[in-house]
């Protein structure tokens, strides 16, 4: 037997593990096809794929360049709202993520917190924003509540990876050279976590963005209302200026902010 | 570029050199949020005496949600299991699909160049429309319930591994792939043999990843009549029943982070 051989004999025998696999996955998916009901299929469904079609096709072009009360108006509202909901998140994030960290605060608040801000990212942003209607009365303000706090579960939960990461040899060093807790947090905490937060950040308000165009669903402002109306009237012509607005906004905004993320994490 | 435009400070070191002190872009970055934050609260009305004066009917509800009906667990049950289906079926479907697609889409496995842009191109409009938009689209389409929100999170499943995986592929290691191809092995082959091994943690703890967050989306999906718990929590809003609604939001939580914690565990071991 060569070499070649005896190595290859050596290979463990994974052929068992492959098969409970592959029988687990195929369980799952016999059991998850039954809760899909085929019966219900549209019978115009394909005229209506077609309508739709030919609406992103055909788009509403008078809307699609109207500035004062078109495309263009309503995505500057909706990155309003994403912008306004990512700021303020973003600093209401900060508390509850320190809070979080386990090698901040004692193991139980830790962990009560972390409760905490599962329930936060849990909870739908629709029910979050009827919720806040009922606070500010419908429109952009509401929206720009709800996008807080849903950014504030995501945000807080990337913030405490970083904290937990956070090198405590630095801080020890300055504290060894007299250094005040002010100082120790401008210059030990500071500067190790406020690129990684700012890139976070960024990555959120993409996030933001495409919720926050969903969120007019239920009267919280931005693109999303008109784009439902639009769609329940079967005007698919609007519909498909509205959803390619929407997509060259969201694709230039995501490749702006790969681009100053990479920058940021690099240095 | 702004850079250059900024001051600089000179400084003469004893030596006589001249140094170069950069300016920070903080006070310009600051500056800037400042001003496309006024902007915002322009457009969008935020009024922070209105938020203290009113914030108050906020908790209202919360108080309204507890105690939850815990009589109306039965009735969650179903929808939940639903909503966890949609989302594990579309999931595995999006993950499959999503292979050979993100083969097609790497230009270092695909050497036509229009291909790969193509596919690429789809994948990141995919990517884009919002999931609650194309589960409504579907629902047009497939008719209302758990075929429209399966659809939707298919193709949007597609589009995110699609995209991470494609990424991870230009930048696998091809040696051992070149030399298969060198020894006469087709491109399927030789990507199964050489390729494939070395981005498979990646893609199975992606799709992980991928099912836990399409199981929060796939909660929503119900609010446009595309299947599962969304009806329930569209239904509970509309007659401001906000008991049974706490009753859906504490089932949902808990499943999500049961699903949660243990792909987090899988996916700590995958890596």
């Amino acid at each position: 037997m060569n070499a070649i051989d005896k190595q290859y004999h050596l290979e463990p025998n994974r052929r068992f593990s492959q098969i409970i696999t592959g029988l687990i996955l195929i369980i799952l998916f016999g059991w998850s096809v039954s809760a899909i009901q085929f019966e219900q299929l549209a019978t115009n469904g394909l005229t209506i794929a077609k309508n739709i079609l030919l609406g992103l096709v055909q788009p509403d072009v008078e809307l699609l360049f109207n500035f004062t009360n078109g495309v263009p108006y309503l995505l500057i509202e909706t990155m309003a709202i994403a912008f306004l909901g990512t700021i303020v998140g973003a600093i209401l994030a900060i508390p509850l993520a320190f809070l979080s960290a386990s090698n901040i605060v004692p193991k139980p608040v830790a962990s009560i917190v972390r409760i905490l801000l599962v329930f936060i990212r849990t909870i739908p942003a629709i029910v979050y924003g009827l919720m806040f209607i009922r606070v500010t009365g419908p429109g952009p303000f509401a929206g720009v509540l709800t996008m807080s706090l849903t950014s504030i579960g995501m945000l807080a939960k990337l913030y405490v990876d970083v904290i937990e990461d956070l090198d405590t040899s630095i801080l020890e060093s300055m504290e060894s050279l007299g250094c005040t807790v002010m100082e120790k947090i401008r210059y030990g905490i500071f500067p190790q976590l406020s690129v990684l937060f700012l890139s976070i950040i960024i990555y959120r308000y993409d996030m933001n963005l495409r919720d926050a165009a969903v969120l007019g669903l239920v009267g919280a402002g931005g693109i999303g209302a008109p784009l439902i109306f639009a769609m329940n009237s079967y005007r698919w012509s609007e519909v498909g200026s509205i959803l390619i607005g929407l997509v060259v906004l969201i694709l230039i905004v995501e490749y702006i902010s790969n681009k100053i993320r990479t920058k940021l994490v690099r240095g | 570029m702004f850079a250059k435009m900024l001051l600089t400070r000179k400084m003469t070191l004893p030596n006589g050199k001249i140094v170069v002190e950069m300016r920070s872009m903080t006070p310009l970055v600051i500056l800037l949020l400042i001003g496309f934050g006024y902007g915002s609260i322009q457009i969008t009305g935020f009024d922070l005496q209105v938020l203290i004066n009113r914030i108050g009917q906020f908790f209202v509800i919360i108080q309204e949600m507890i105690p939850p009906t815990w009589a109306y667990i039965p009735q969650v049950w179903r929808p939940l299991l639903d909503t966890i289906k949609m989302s594990l079926l579309g999931s595995l479907l999006g993950a499959i699909t999503a292979l050979p697609l993100a083969m097609l889409a790497a230009s270092n496995i695909t050497k036509t160049k229009w291909v790969s842009s193509t596919v690429k191109f789809i994948l990141s409009i995919l990517r884009t429309l919002p999931t609650l938009v194309v589960a409504l689209i579907a629902t047009y389409i497939f008719g209302l319930g758990t075929l429209a929100g399966t659809v939707a999170i298919y193709l949007f499943t597609i589009a995110y591994i699609g995209k991470l995986l494609y990424e991870q592929i230009e930048n696998a290691n091809l040696d051992a792939y070149e030399a298969m191809h060198s020894m006469g092995l087709t491109t399927i082959q030789s990507f199964r043999y050489a390729v494939f091994p070395q981005i498979l943690p990646n893609y199975l703890s992606t799709s992980l990843f991928c099912f836990e967050g399409n199981v929060r989306y796939a909660a929503i999906l119900g609010y446009v009549g595309a299947g599962g718990i969304g009806l329930l929590l569209n239904e509970s809003l509309g007659w401001r029943n906000y008991s049974n609604l706490g009753m859906i939001l504490l089932m949902l939580v808990v499943v999500v982070y049961m699903i949660e914690s243990i792909s987090e565990y899988y996916r700590k071991k995958l890596t």
